[in-house]
């Protein structure tokens, strides 16, 4: 057996024993590249996330609503943050995956390419797609890799407040004006089939998932992950006397699960290809922010620089 | 509008009102931000603001009492009703002007409060003490970047000098005491402005001098936010602050 | 225009008194006073510090993996560093 063929054994062994992969390790170079472009895709998630929230932040309609909101996209900046540092543990910088976002060659999660248009979508956001994050990132908390698993863990735990407050906006709007009862079922109308998309593929078309399995870095099938998404949320909707836009969504008896209808795949892959309603917009937004601070970031290390110089001739 | 005929009403407004349109535009960068790190940095800013503003206008509608809530005072105001400070209401510019702004109302607050801390108004005393803690790490946050974007490159330097040029008029009306201040110092509530002001232009020019910035010289001050007198941005500010409230009157969110 | 994001700092925390730093994760900084204050703002948002450290990430020397063996291994066999390799019949001596 070549060395390589021997290294790669030992380190399935490692992964089958369940043992956790830090940093130093010796890792398969497949191993590491998936993980890099899963990390930066999540952490670039968390970024372009901030936007749809950060819409209404100017607009939140009380003091309480502003400041919530205000801590949750802070959240989401930090989250980026915790996971571009796991990612960069496996040996690429941050210029580096950021610069892969901008181009446009990085990926991001399709539903923050959909636009809020109403209050209500703040709930939408807090209930469904954290609540889908959140079914995600438990998964993930587990995973092989330990700079990834411990921000997860972090992750989770600010996660919760994030999905009980965006459920808590709408059964306030479902208890108040018949017109903010409209708004709110029209937020779910537009976000709940999205919501689904984010778990991605079937796993039949997804052409990274099983190399992932193996490798203990995706422990479940995106298809079991979106049916535990569904199966929580269906009761939680009914609580709050929301209806789920789904007129083939019915509960199983034998299956102990929610069948449900097949989600528009044309939608997604557009969305996926960067067609969605404001993938441009919300590209334009990042490159103008860093374009737009490149002066700021040069004036910083511009300073250091002149620091550390007096320092020395001191 | 006319001042009402309650001082202490009128003082929390400012306090206030100051905060809640601090922390609006300082929301206006959320995603927007140089680097991760300060929109980290900045929103934390907007938090604290929010905080206070809601306690300062929880108080002022209590001594008021006319049932109304901080809410109510906040969404349903109109501009001249208003008793912010002009420099608040200044928009964000880039980043450096951000900054200027925030670094030189951090300086006040910081010397404010530390003098409210012994107002005889026990309210005032508690909220001065938590509002100091927050707004010291203000101050050294923005006073931090004023010195690198002033030291830094050309450009910043020049980005600086412009910030500074487009916020110094509206310093005076930091400072400025009408027969409201006078009113509550005779009764030991309120904070004499002018010891204020001496702390101000000490620490303002201490941090412009390692920032290589010149502080600037006969500028005329704009002042009237104890009157209502606004900039034109208020207007547009309150517009996109208050519209759902104003929407849908009487909702609750 | 350069596309720096700056240097990567790593960043220790403490919980609470007496208690050790641990690594909590990375900010990226200009210099040490605004990647304290990063950090600050990052990893102790909900009073989870009472104390930080941070480091350049360059200056970190770490053990590898390969050197496991060498490195902590011979510890193993020299039990008789522990309290509990010892018998001391009818004495408690803590």
């Amino acid at each position: 057996m070549t060395d390589e063929k021997e290294l790669e054994k030992k380190f399935q062994e490692r992964i089958d024993k369940g043992e956790v992969i830090e940093p130093k390790d010796w890792m398969p170079e497949r191993y590491r590249k998936q993980l890099i472009r899963m990390m930066s895709q999540h952490a670039h998630s968390e970024i372009v996330g901030m936007l749809p929230e950060g819409n209404w932040i100017t607009r939140a309609p009380s003091l309480r609503r502003k400041a919530i909101l205000l801590a949750k996209v802070q959240d989401e900046a930090g989250h980026g943050l915790y996971i571009y540092s796991g990612t960069e543990t496996l040996g690429v910088s941050r210029e580096e995956i950021v610069g892969e976002f901008l181009t446009g060659k990085a990926k991001y999660s399709s539903i923050f390419n959909y636009p809020t248009l109403t209050w209500a979508d703040m709930g939408a956001i807090g209930w469904l797609v954290d609540g889908a994050a959140i079914v995600n990132q438990t998964a993930l908390a587990k995973c092989s890799y330990g700079p990834y698993a411990r921000a997860m863990v972090r992750i989770c735990k600010e996660e919760n407040f994030h999905h009980k407050q965006g459920y808590e906006i709408l059964a306030h709007l479902m208890k108040g004006t018949p017109e903010q009862k409209q708004m709110a079922q029209d937020s779910i109308n537009r976000f709940w089939w999205p919501s689904l998309m984010m778990f991605g593929p079937h796993d039949a078309d997804s052409p990274h998932s099983a190399d992932l399995m193996r490798w203990k870095v995706k422990l479940h099938s995106n298809d079991t992950l979106r049916q535990r998404f569904i199966d929580r949320t269906v009761s939680q909707a009914e609580n709050i006397g929301i209806k789920l836009p789904d007129p083939e969504l019915k509960w199983n008896e034998a299956k102990q699960h929610y069948d449900f209808g097949e989600i528009n795949w044309e939608e997604f892959n557009n969305v996926i290809r960067g067609n969605g309603p404001c993938n441009k917009d919300r590209m334009k937004t990042r490159r103008q922010a860093h374009e737009n601070g490149a002066w700021v970031r040069d004036a910083a290390e511009a300073y250091a620089r002149k620091q550390e110089k007096k320092s020395i001739a001191a | 509008m006319e001042k009402t005929t309650n001082p202490l009403f009128e003082y929390c407004l400012r306090l206030g009102d100051t905060s809640l349109i601090l922390s609006q535009r300082l929301g206006e960068w959320c995603g927007h931000g140089p680097i991760l790190e300060e929109d980290i940095a900045l929103t934390n800013i907007a938090l604290d603001f929010v905080g206070q503003a809601t306690a300062f206008l929880k108080y002022a509608a209590q001594v008021e009492g006319k049932g109304r809530t901080e809410d109510d005072l906040s969404f349903l105001r109109d501009a001249r009703e208003f008793r912010n400070l002009l420099i608040a209401e200044q928009p964000n510019g880039d980043y450096g002007q951000t900054i200027m702004r925030q670094f030189l109302v951090s300086t006040f607050l910081y010397y404010f409060y530390g003098e409210l801390k012994s107002s005889k108004d026990s309210m005032f005393a508690a909220l001065a003490e938590k509002s100091l803690k927050e707004v010291t790490y203000h101050l050294r946050h923005s006073s931090s970047w004023v010195i690198r974007l002033g030291d830094g490159t050309e450009e910043s330097y020049k980005r600086m000098k412009s910030a500074i040029d487009e916020l110094w008029l509206f310093t005076g009306d930091m400072f400025d005491m009408d027969e409201v201040d006078k009113t509550l110092i005779t009764q030991g509530i309120a904070v004499d402005l002018n010891k204020v002001k001496a702390s101000w232009d000490k620490k303002v020019k201490e941090v412009f001098t390692e920032a290589t910035l010149a502080i600037p010289e006969n500028v005329f001050m704009v002042k009237g936010s104890h009157e209502g007198k606004h900039t034109e941005y208020l207007g547009h500010l309150l517009a996109e602050m208050q519209v759902l409230p104003r929407s849908f009157p009487g909702a609750q969110w | 225009m350069s596309d720096t994001q700056w240097p990567l700092w790593e960043v220790f925390t403490q919980k609470r008194q007496g208690a050790p730093h641990e690594h909590a994760g990375s900010v990226h900084a200009p210099d040490k006073e605004m990647a304290l204050q990063n950090a600050r703002d990052v990893y102790s948002r909900r009073n989870e510090a009472i104390s930080l450290w941070v480091v350049p990430s360059e200056a970190i020397v770490a053990s590898t993996p390969e050197e496991v063996g060498s490195f902590f291994d011979p510890a193993n066999d020299k039990a008789y560093r522990h309290p509990n390799f010892y018998k001391t019949p009818g004495v408690t001596l803590d």
